[in-house]
Protein backbone atom coordinates (compact mmCIF):
# COMPACT_ATOMS: atom_id res chain seq x y z
CA UNK A 1 0.00 0.00 0.00
CA UNK A 2 1.32 3.46 -1.11
CA UNK A 3 2.35 5.76 1.65
CA UNK A 4 0.69 9.29 1.00
CA UNK A 5 -1.03 11.88 3.29
CA UNK A 6 -2.89 14.79 2.79
CA UNK A 7 0.02 16.93 2.09
CA UNK A 8 1.34 14.51 -0.95
CA UNK A 9 0.93 16.41 -4.44
CA UNK A 10 -0.09 13.78 -7.21
CA UNK A 11 -0.20 14.22 -11.00
CA UNK A 12 -0.99 11.58 -13.58
CA UNK A 13 1.96 10.36 -15.53
CA UNK A 14 2.37 11.35 -18.94
CA UNK A 15 1.45 8.27 -20.41
CA UNK A 16 -1.83 8.25 -18.46
CA UNK A 17 -4.58 10.01 -20.50
CA UNK A 18 -7.57 11.12 -18.32
CA UNK A 19 -10.30 12.34 -21.09
CA UNK A 20 -13.88 12.91 -21.65
CA UNK A 21 -15.40 10.71 -24.46
CA UNK A 22 -17.66 12.45 -27.02
CA UNK A 23 -18.52 9.18 -28.51
CA UNK A 24 -19.53 7.30 -25.20
CA UNK A 25 -20.31 10.74 -22.95
CA UNK A 26 -18.16 9.41 -20.61
CA UNK A 27 -14.98 10.56 -18.41
CA UNK A 28 -12.11 8.10 -19.26
CA UNK A 29 -8.85 6.91 -18.00
CA UNK A 30 -6.26 5.23 -20.32
CA UNK A 31 -3.59 3.42 -19.21
CA UNK A 32 -1.06 0.74 -20.45
CA UNK A 33 -3.77 -2.17 -21.39
CA UNK A 34 -6.33 -0.76 -19.18
CA UNK A 35 -9.12 1.17 -19.35
CA UNK A 36 -11.04 3.42 -16.68
CA UNK A 37 -14.03 4.17 -16.35
CA UNK A 38 -14.56 5.95 -13.26
CA UNK A 39 -17.84 6.66 -11.62
CA UNK A 40 -19.06 10.14 -11.25
CA UNK A 41 -17.79 10.70 -7.75
CA UNK A 42 -14.43 9.49 -9.40
CA UNK A 43 -14.41 12.00 -12.12
CA UNK A 44 -14.77 14.93 -9.72
CA UNK A 45 -11.45 14.03 -7.35
CA UNK A 46 -9.42 13.25 -10.87
CA UNK A 47 -10.55 16.57 -12.33
CA UNK A 48 -8.95 17.94 -9.61
CA UNK A 49 -5.36 16.26 -9.69
CA UNK A 50 -3.26 18.76 -11.61
CA UNK A 51 0.52 17.85 -10.31
CA UNK A 52 -0.52 21.11 -7.77
CA UNK A 53 -2.99 20.47 -5.77
CA UNK A 54 -2.07 18.25 -2.49
CA UNK A 55 -4.61 15.72 -1.61
CA UNK A 56 -5.98 17.80 1.75
CA UNK A 57 -6.57 20.20 -1.62
CA UNK A 58 -8.50 18.43 -3.61
CA UNK A 59 -10.78 17.55 -0.21
CA UNK A 60 -11.05 21.41 0.51
CA UNK A 61 -12.14 21.93 -2.84
CA UNK A 62 -15.21 18.61 -3.06
CA UNK A 63 -16.37 19.73 0.09
CA UNK A 64 -16.74 23.23 -1.02
CA UNK A 65 -18.50 22.29 -4.42
CA UNK A 66 -20.60 19.72 -2.81
CA UNK A 67 -21.33 21.34 0.58
CA UNK A 68 -20.64 18.05 2.28
CA UNK A 69 -18.35 17.01 5.11
CA UNK A 70 -14.86 17.53 5.07
CA UNK A 71 -13.88 14.36 7.00
CA UNK A 72 -15.82 12.16 5.32
CA UNK A 73 -14.64 13.28 1.76
CA UNK A 74 -11.40 13.28 3.17
CA UNK A 75 -11.06 9.73 3.76
CA UNK A 76 -12.63 8.56 0.71
CA UNK A 77 -10.39 10.81 -1.36
CA UNK A 78 -7.44 9.59 0.47
CA UNK A 79 -8.55 6.28 -0.24
CA UNK A 80 -9.47 6.30 -3.88
CA UNK A 81 -6.48 8.18 -5.08
CA UNK A 82 -4.07 5.08 -2.92
CA UNK A 83 -6.04 2.56 -4.73
CA UNK A 84 -4.63 4.74 -8.18
CA UNK A 85 -1.32 4.87 -7.30
CA UNK A 86 -1.52 0.65 -6.67
CA UNK A 87 -2.71 0.44 -10.07
CA UNK A 88 0.45 2.98 -11.62
CA UNK A 89 -2.82 5.71 -12.26
CA UNK A 90 -1.81 7.99 -10.84
CA UNK A 91 1.78 8.77 -9.06
CA UNK A 92 2.82 10.91 -6.05
CA UNK B 1 -32.35 -12.16 -36.73
CA UNK B 2 -35.72 -11.28 -35.49
CA UNK B 3 -36.59 -11.05 -31.71
CA UNK B 4 -34.67 -8.50 -29.43
CA UNK B 5 -31.62 -7.56 -31.02
CA UNK B 6 -29.24 -7.19 -28.53
CA UNK B 7 -27.61 -3.60 -28.27
CA UNK B 8 -24.59 -3.66 -29.70
CA UNK B 9 -22.03 -1.08 -28.22
CA UNK B 10 -18.52 0.00 -30.04
CA UNK B 11 -15.39 -1.87 -29.35
CA UNK B 12 -12.77 -0.76 -26.86
CA UNK B 13 -9.89 -1.91 -28.49
CA UNK B 14 -7.80 -3.10 -31.61
CA UNK B 15 -6.01 -5.61 -32.51
CA UNK B 16 -3.72 -4.95 -35.14
CA UNK B 17 -1.96 -8.35 -36.31
CA UNK B 18 0.76 -6.19 -38.32
CA UNK B 19 2.69 -9.10 -39.74
CA UNK B 20 3.15 -12.90 -38.88
CA UNK B 21 6.50 -12.65 -39.34
CA UNK B 22 8.91 -13.28 -36.33
CA UNK B 23 12.11 -13.80 -35.50
CA UNK B 24 11.01 -16.09 -33.01
CA UNK B 25 9.59 -19.49 -32.90
CA UNK B 26 7.36 -20.25 -29.43
CA UNK B 27 5.58 -23.29 -29.38
CA UNK B 28 2.77 -21.48 -27.84
CA UNK B 29 2.61 -18.68 -30.03
CA UNK B 30 -1.21 -17.33 -30.16
CA UNK B 31 -1.12 -17.05 -33.76
CA UNK B 32 -3.18 -19.74 -36.57
CA UNK B 33 -1.25 -23.10 -37.94
CA UNK B 34 -1.70 -21.15 -41.31
CA UNK B 35 0.92 -18.27 -41.36
CA UNK B 36 0.64 -15.32 -43.87
CA UNK B 37 3.75 -14.61 -45.75
CA UNK B 38 4.65 -11.16 -46.06
CA UNK B 39 3.66 -10.64 -49.40
CA UNK B 40 -0.30 -10.57 -47.95
CA UNK B 41 0.53 -7.77 -45.64
CA UNK B 42 -1.48 -4.78 -45.95
CA UNK B 43 0.26 -1.94 -46.92
CA UNK B 44 1.41 1.29 -45.25
CA UNK B 45 -1.64 3.32 -45.91
CA UNK B 46 -4.12 0.37 -45.50
CA UNK B 47 -2.85 0.67 -41.97
CA UNK B 48 -3.25 4.15 -41.43
CA UNK B 49 -6.65 3.81 -43.10
CA UNK B 50 -7.82 1.01 -40.53
CA UNK B 51 -6.50 3.40 -37.46
CA UNK B 52 -8.48 6.27 -38.55
CA UNK B 53 -11.83 3.95 -39.20
CA UNK B 54 -11.58 2.28 -35.41
CA UNK B 55 -10.98 5.71 -33.86
CA UNK B 56 -14.29 6.72 -35.51
CA UNK B 57 -16.22 3.36 -34.70
CA UNK B 58 -15.08 4.79 -30.99
CA UNK B 59 -11.98 1.76 -30.54
CA UNK B 60 -10.06 3.53 -27.92
CA UNK B 61 -6.87 1.74 -27.64
CA UNK B 62 -4.26 -0.29 -30.19
CA UNK B 63 -2.79 -3.28 -29.54
CA UNK B 64 0.14 -3.44 -32.10
CA UNK B 65 0.64 -6.98 -31.91
CA UNK B 66 2.01 -9.46 -34.89
CA UNK B 67 4.19 -11.70 -35.47
CA UNK B 68 6.72 -9.37 -34.42
CA UNK B 69 5.48 -5.94 -35.27
CA UNK B 70 9.16 -4.60 -34.92
CA UNK B 71 9.69 -6.41 -38.60
CA UNK B 72 7.04 -4.09 -40.25
CA UNK B 73 9.72 -1.45 -41.49
CA UNK B 74 6.86 1.10 -41.45
CA UNK B 75 5.98 0.76 -38.12
CA UNK B 76 6.53 3.88 -36.86
CA UNK B 77 4.33 5.37 -39.67
CA UNK B 78 1.76 3.04 -38.44
CA UNK B 79 1.89 3.88 -34.96
CA UNK B 80 1.92 8.07 -36.08
CA UNK B 81 -1.37 6.97 -38.29
CA UNK B 82 -3.15 5.64 -34.63
CA UNK B 83 -1.93 8.24 -32.69
CA UNK B 84 -2.93 10.93 -34.95
CA UNK B 85 -6.41 9.49 -34.90
CA UNK B 86 -6.85 9.96 -31.15
CA UNK B 87 -5.77 6.34 -30.09
CA UNK B 88 -4.13 5.10 -27.57
CA UNK B 89 -1.02 3.18 -28.82
CA UNK B 90 0.54 0.04 -27.14
CA UNK B 91 3.44 -1.85 -28.68
CA UNK B 92 3.75 -5.88 -27.90
CA UNK B 93 6.72 -7.44 -28.74
CA UNK B 94 9.68 -9.51 -28.49
CA UNK B 95 11.94 -7.20 -28.36
CA UNK B 96 13.92 -8.44 -31.07
CA UNK B 97 14.91 -5.66 -33.18
CA UNK B 98 14.59 -2.96 -31.10
CA UNK B 99 17.43 -0.25 -31.28
CA UNK B 100 17.74 2.89 -29.24
CA UNK B 101 16.41 4.80 -32.94
CA UNK B 102 13.93 2.46 -33.42
CA UNK B 103 12.39 3.20 -30.21
CA UNK B 104 12.85 7.19 -30.02
CA UNK B 105 11.00 7.29 -33.16
CA UNK B 106 7.86 5.02 -31.81
CA UNK B 107 8.18 7.20 -28.84
CA UNK B 108 8.00 10.25 -31.10
CA UNK B 109 5.20 8.89 -33.10
CA UNK B 110 3.10 8.57 -29.91
CA UNK B 111 3.05 5.50 -29.02
CA UNK B 112 2.19 5.27 -25.12
CA UNK B 113 3.32 2.03 -23.63
CA UNK B 114 5.75 -1.54 -24.03
CA UNK B 115 4.90 -4.84 -23.80
CA UNK B 116 7.69 -7.11 -23.95
CA UNK B 117 7.91 -11.10 -24.13
CA UNK B 118 10.32 -13.23 -21.90
CA UNK B 119 10.45 -16.92 -22.38
CA UNK B 120 12.49 -17.47 -19.11
CA UNK B 121 14.40 -16.38 -16.59
CA UNK B 122 17.78 -18.70 -17.67
CA UNK B 123 19.02 -17.87 -20.59
CA UNK B 124 19.26 -21.55 -22.32
CA UNK B 125 15.76 -21.75 -21.17
CA UNK B 126 14.58 -18.70 -22.82
CA UNK B 127 16.39 -19.39 -25.80
CA UNK B 128 15.13 -22.94 -26.33
CA UNK B 129 11.48 -21.82 -25.46
CA UNK B 130 11.95 -19.12 -28.15
CA UNK B 131 14.10 -21.17 -30.81
CA UNK B 132 16.32 -18.14 -31.11
CA UNK B 133 20.09 -18.61 -29.59
CA UNK B 134 20.64 -14.89 -27.92
CA UNK B 135 16.97 -14.37 -27.69
CA UNK B 136 17.43 -13.86 -23.89
CA UNK B 137 19.89 -11.38 -23.99
CA UNK B 138 18.40 -9.45 -26.40
CA UNK B 139 14.93 -9.06 -24.88
CA UNK B 140 17.00 -7.70 -21.47
CA UNK B 141 18.55 -5.14 -23.48
CA UNK B 142 15.01 -4.38 -25.16
CA UNK B 143 13.81 -3.55 -21.98
CA UNK B 144 16.95 -1.49 -21.22
CA UNK B 145 16.28 0.25 -24.14
CA UNK B 146 12.69 1.26 -23.34
CA UNK B 147 13.16 2.57 -19.82
CA UNK B 148 15.92 4.68 -20.92
CA UNK B 149 13.14 6.08 -23.51
CA UNK B 150 11.43 6.57 -20.55
CA UNK B 151 8.19 4.67 -21.90
CA UNK B 152 6.18 2.15 -19.34
CA UNK B 153 6.97 -1.15 -19.57
CA UNK B 154 4.66 -4.48 -18.96
CA UNK B 155 6.87 -7.48 -18.92
CA UNK B 156 4.89 -10.29 -20.01
CA UNK B 157 5.71 -14.11 -19.10
CA UNK B 158 3.97 -16.96 -20.62
CA UNK B 159 4.05 -19.72 -17.80
CA UNK B 160 3.75 -23.46 -18.60
CA UNK B 161 5.13 -26.49 -16.94
CA UNK B 162 8.01 -26.37 -18.27
CA UNK B 163 9.33 -23.03 -16.72
CA UNK B 164 6.84 -22.71 -13.55
CA UNK B 165 9.46 -24.37 -11.37
CA UNK B 166 10.90 -20.46 -12.07
CA UNK B 167 8.15 -18.10 -11.57
CA UNK B 168 9.30 -16.50 -8.19
CA UNK B 169 12.91 -15.63 -10.76
CA UNK B 170 10.38 -14.54 -13.13
CA UNK B 171 8.82 -12.06 -11.07
CA UNK B 172 12.08 -11.05 -9.22
CA UNK B 173 13.62 -10.19 -13.00
CA UNK B 174 11.03 -8.25 -13.88
CA UNK B 175 10.91 -5.84 -11.22
CA UNK B 176 14.86 -5.34 -11.77
CA UNK B 177 13.75 -4.60 -15.18
CA UNK B 178 11.96 -2.07 -14.20
CA UNK B 179 8.51 -2.86 -15.44
CA UNK B 180 5.47 -1.69 -13.70
CA UNK B 181 2.96 -4.28 -14.82
CA UNK B 182 3.89 -8.09 -15.16
CA UNK B 183 1.69 -10.23 -17.04
CA UNK B 184 1.87 -13.72 -15.94
CA UNK B 185 -0.01 -15.34 -18.28
CA UNK B 186 -0.70 -19.48 -18.29
CA UNK B 187 -0.76 -20.77 -22.05
CA UNK B 188 -4.05 -21.03 -23.48
CA UNK B 189 -4.51 -23.47 -25.53
CA UNK B 190 -5.28 -22.75 -29.29
CA UNK B 191 -3.37 -22.87 -32.93
CA UNK B 192 0.19 -23.59 -31.89
CA UNK B 193 -0.25 -23.50 -27.84
CA UNK B 194 -2.76 -26.55 -28.84
CA UNK B 195 -0.53 -28.54 -30.56
CA UNK B 196 1.98 -28.51 -27.85
CA UNK B 197 -0.58 -29.04 -25.72
CA UNK B 198 1.02 -32.02 -24.04
CA UNK B 199 4.27 -30.28 -23.82
CA UNK B 200 3.04 -27.23 -21.91
CA UNK B 201 -0.04 -27.62 -19.98
CA UNK B 202 1.02 -27.92 -16.20
CA UNK B 203 -0.32 -30.12 -13.21
CA UNK B 204 -2.37 -28.88 -11.23
CA UNK B 205 -0.17 -29.21 -8.38
CA UNK B 206 2.01 -26.59 -10.20
CA UNK B 207 -0.94 -24.45 -11.04
CA UNK B 208 -1.78 -24.20 -7.33
CA UNK B 209 1.97 -23.25 -6.49
CA UNK B 210 1.95 -20.93 -8.91
CA UNK B 211 -1.31 -19.45 -8.10
CA UNK B 212 0.14 -18.77 -4.34
CA UNK B 213 3.35 -17.69 -5.45
CA UNK B 214 1.53 -14.69 -7.83
CA UNK B 215 -0.59 -13.84 -4.27
CA UNK B 216 2.34 -13.93 -2.29
CA UNK B 217 4.27 -11.23 -4.67
CA UNK B 218 1.52 -9.08 -5.21
CA UNK B 219 1.20 -8.51 -1.34
CA UNK B 220 5.12 -7.67 -1.30
CA UNK B 221 5.28 -5.77 -4.38
CA UNK B 222 1.94 -3.54 -4.18
CA UNK B 223 2.51 -0.14 -5.42
CA UNK B 224 5.78 -1.37 -7.00
CA UNK B 225 4.53 -4.08 -9.71
CA UNK B 226 1.13 -4.56 -10.62
CA UNK B 227 0.69 -8.27 -11.82
CA UNK B 228 -2.44 -9.47 -13.69
CA UNK B 229 -2.38 -13.20 -13.31
CA UNK B 230 -4.45 -15.13 -16.30
CA UNK B 231 -5.04 -19.05 -15.38
CA UNK B 232 -5.15 -22.15 -17.78
CA UNK B 233 -8.91 -23.15 -18.18
CA UNK B 234 -8.41 -26.64 -18.06
CA UNK B 235 -8.90 -26.61 -14.45
CA UNK B 236 -11.28 -24.04 -14.25
CA UNK B 237 -14.81 -24.73 -12.82
CA UNK B 238 -16.46 -22.05 -15.93
CA UNK B 239 -14.99 -21.12 -18.71
CA UNK B 240 -13.31 -17.40 -18.94
CA UNK B 241 -15.53 -14.90 -20.52
CA UNK B 242 -13.67 -14.90 -23.98
CA UNK B 243 -12.68 -11.14 -25.51
CA UNK B 244 -15.29 -10.22 -23.38
CA UNK B 245 -18.06 -12.17 -25.32
CA UNK B 246 -17.57 -12.38 -28.96
CA UNK B 247 -17.69 -8.82 -30.73
CA UNK B 248 -19.01 -7.30 -27.96
CA UNK B 249 -15.33 -5.44 -26.82
CA UNK B 250 -12.53 -6.32 -29.28
CA UNK B 251 -11.62 -6.61 -32.73
CA UNK B 252 -8.76 -7.96 -34.62
CA UNK B 253 -7.45 -7.30 -37.67
CA UNK B 254 -5.08 -9.91 -39.54
CA UNK B 255 -2.12 -9.70 -41.51
CA UNK B 256 -3.97 -9.53 -44.64
CA UNK B 257 -7.06 -7.20 -43.43
CA UNK B 258 -9.37 -9.76 -42.42
CA UNK B 259 -11.68 -8.26 -39.59
CA UNK B 260 -12.18 -10.90 -36.51
CA UNK B 261 -14.03 -10.72 -33.53
CA UNK B 262 -10.64 -12.51 -32.12
CA UNK B 263 -7.31 -13.67 -33.76
CA UNK B 264 -8.60 -17.27 -33.02
CA UNK B 265 -11.83 -16.83 -35.23
CA UNK B 266 -9.63 -17.71 -38.68
CA UNK B 267 -9.73 -21.15 -37.37
CA UNK B 268 -14.03 -21.56 -37.48
CA UNK B 269 -15.09 -23.10 -40.42
CA UNK B 270 -17.84 -21.75 -42.77
CA UNK B 271 -17.34 -18.50 -41.46
CA UNK B 272 -16.16 -15.91 -44.11
CA UNK B 273 -14.61 -13.08 -42.48
CA UNK B 274 -15.07 -9.51 -44.22
CA UNK B 275 -11.60 -7.45 -45.34
CA UNK B 276 -10.73 -4.03 -44.58
CA UNK B 277 -10.85 -3.57 -48.52
CA UNK B 278 -14.40 -4.60 -48.48
CA UNK B 279 -16.08 -2.67 -45.75
CA UNK B 280 -15.30 -0.15 -42.92
CA UNK B 281 -14.63 -1.16 -39.74
CA UNK B 282 -18.39 0.75 -38.56
CA UNK B 283 -20.33 -1.52 -40.94
CA UNK B 284 -18.27 -4.78 -40.10
CA UNK B 285 -18.76 -4.33 -36.86
CA UNK B 286 -22.79 -3.38 -36.74
CA UNK B 287 -23.62 -5.73 -39.90
CA UNK B 288 -21.62 -8.24 -39.93
CA UNK B 289 -23.38 -11.35 -40.16
CA UNK B 290 -20.42 -13.28 -38.55
CA UNK B 291 -19.70 -10.60 -36.38
CA UNK B 292 -23.63 -11.34 -35.72
CA UNK B 293 -23.21 -14.92 -35.33
CA UNK B 294 -22.17 -15.61 -31.72
CA UNK B 295 -23.07 -12.54 -30.18
CA UNK B 296 -25.07 -11.88 -27.20
CA UNK B 297 -27.06 -15.23 -26.09
CA UNK B 298 -29.40 -15.79 -28.61
CA UNK B 299 -26.99 -18.54 -30.67
CA UNK B 300 -26.62 -20.18 -27.12
CA UNK B 301 -27.32 -23.99 -26.83
CA UNK B 302 -28.47 -25.66 -23.47
CA UNK B 303 -26.51 -25.71 -20.83
CA UNK B 304 -25.63 -22.33 -21.61
CA UNK B 305 -29.32 -20.97 -22.48
CA UNK B 306 -30.61 -20.97 -19.23
CA UNK B 307 -27.56 -20.57 -17.44
CA UNK B 308 -27.77 -17.68 -14.95
CA UNK B 309 -24.06 -17.13 -15.80
CA UNK B 310 -24.64 -16.57 -19.51
CA UNK B 311 -24.38 -12.86 -19.31
CA UNK B 312 -20.68 -13.07 -17.41
CA UNK B 313 -18.93 -15.64 -19.19
CA UNK B 314 -20.78 -15.63 -22.60
CA UNK B 315 -20.56 -18.78 -23.00
CA UNK B 316 -17.31 -19.15 -23.16
CA UNK B 317 -14.61 -19.54 -25.89
CA UNK B 318 -15.72 -19.98 -29.56
CA UNK B 319 -12.40 -21.49 -30.62
CA UNK B 320 -11.94 -23.62 -28.08
CA UNK B 321 -15.18 -25.06 -28.42
CA UNK B 322 -14.83 -25.59 -31.73
CA UNK B 323 -11.01 -27.13 -31.39
CA UNK B 324 -12.04 -29.56 -28.73
CA UNK B 325 -15.26 -30.75 -29.87
CA UNK B 326 -15.61 -29.55 -33.57
CA UNK B 327 -18.49 -27.72 -33.19
CA UNK B 328 -18.48 -23.65 -32.84
CA UNK B 329 -21.39 -23.40 -31.42
CA UNK B 330 -21.30 -25.69 -28.37
CA UNK B 331 -20.67 -24.52 -24.96
CA UNK B 332 -16.94 -24.13 -24.05
CA UNK B 333 -15.37 -27.69 -22.57
CA UNK B 334 -13.96 -25.52 -19.86
CA UNK B 335 -17.48 -25.22 -17.97
CA UNK B 336 -18.46 -27.81 -15.66
CA UNK B 337 -22.21 -28.01 -16.91
CA UNK B 338 -20.54 -28.73 -20.48
CA UNK B 339 -21.53 -32.47 -21.57
CA UNK B 340 -17.79 -32.12 -22.88
CA UNK B 341 -16.19 -31.46 -19.98
CA UNK B 342 -14.95 -34.92 -19.32
CA UNK B 343 -12.09 -33.96 -22.77
CA UNK B 344 -10.12 -31.27 -20.52
CA UNK B 345 -9.32 -34.10 -17.04
CA UNK B 346 -8.15 -36.36 -20.52
CA UNK B 347 -5.61 -33.68 -21.58
CA UNK B 348 -4.79 -33.15 -18.10
CA UNK B 349 -4.12 -36.55 -17.10
CA UNK B 350 -1.71 -36.86 -20.84
CA UNK B 351 0.36 -34.10 -19.55
CA UNK B 352 1.18 -36.21 -17.34
CA UNK B 353 3.41 -37.89 -18.94
CA UNK B 354 6.91 -36.44 -20.09
CA UNK B 355 7.11 -33.76 -22.45
CA UNK B 356 7.35 -34.56 -26.03
CA UNK B 357 9.50 -32.27 -28.25
CA UNK B 358 8.23 -28.66 -29.52
CA UNK B 359 6.72 -27.89 -32.68
CA UNK B 360 8.23 -24.94 -33.21
CA UNK B 361 6.24 -22.45 -34.86
CA UNK B 362 7.25 -21.42 -38.22
CA UNK B 363 6.33 -21.60 -41.55
CA UNK B 364 8.19 -24.88 -41.94
CA UNK B 365 5.60 -26.59 -39.58
CA UNK B 366 2.70 -23.94 -40.75
CA UNK B 367 -0.32 -25.19 -42.74
CA UNK B 368 -1.51 -23.67 -45.70
CA UNK B 369 -3.08 -20.27 -45.51
CA UNK B 370 -5.70 -19.25 -47.48
CA UNK B 371 -5.43 -17.25 -50.27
Amino acid sequence: MSEIDGGTVLHFPPHVKFRFDERRQAWIVLAPERLLLPDEQAVEILKLVDGARSVDAIADELARQFDAPRAEIAEDVLAMLRDLIDKKVLRP
Amino acid sequence: MSGAAPQIDPPLALLAELTHRCPLGCPYCSNPLALQRSSAELDTAAWARVMQEAAELGVLQVHFSGGEPLARRDLVEIVAAASGAGLYGNLITSGIGLDRARMIGLKQAGLEHVQLSIQDVDAAAGDRVAHRSGAQVEKLRAAEIVREADLPLTVNAVVHRQNLARLGEIIALAVELGAERLEVAHVQYYGWALRNRAALLPSREQLDAATATVEAARARLAGKLVIDYVVPDYYAQRPKACMGGWARRFLNVSPSGRVLPCHAAETLPGLRFPTVAEANLSEIWYGSPVFARFRGTEWMPEPCRSCGRREIDWGGCRCQAFALTGDAGRTDPACALSPDHAMMADAVEDARKPPPDFVYRGYAAAVPAEA
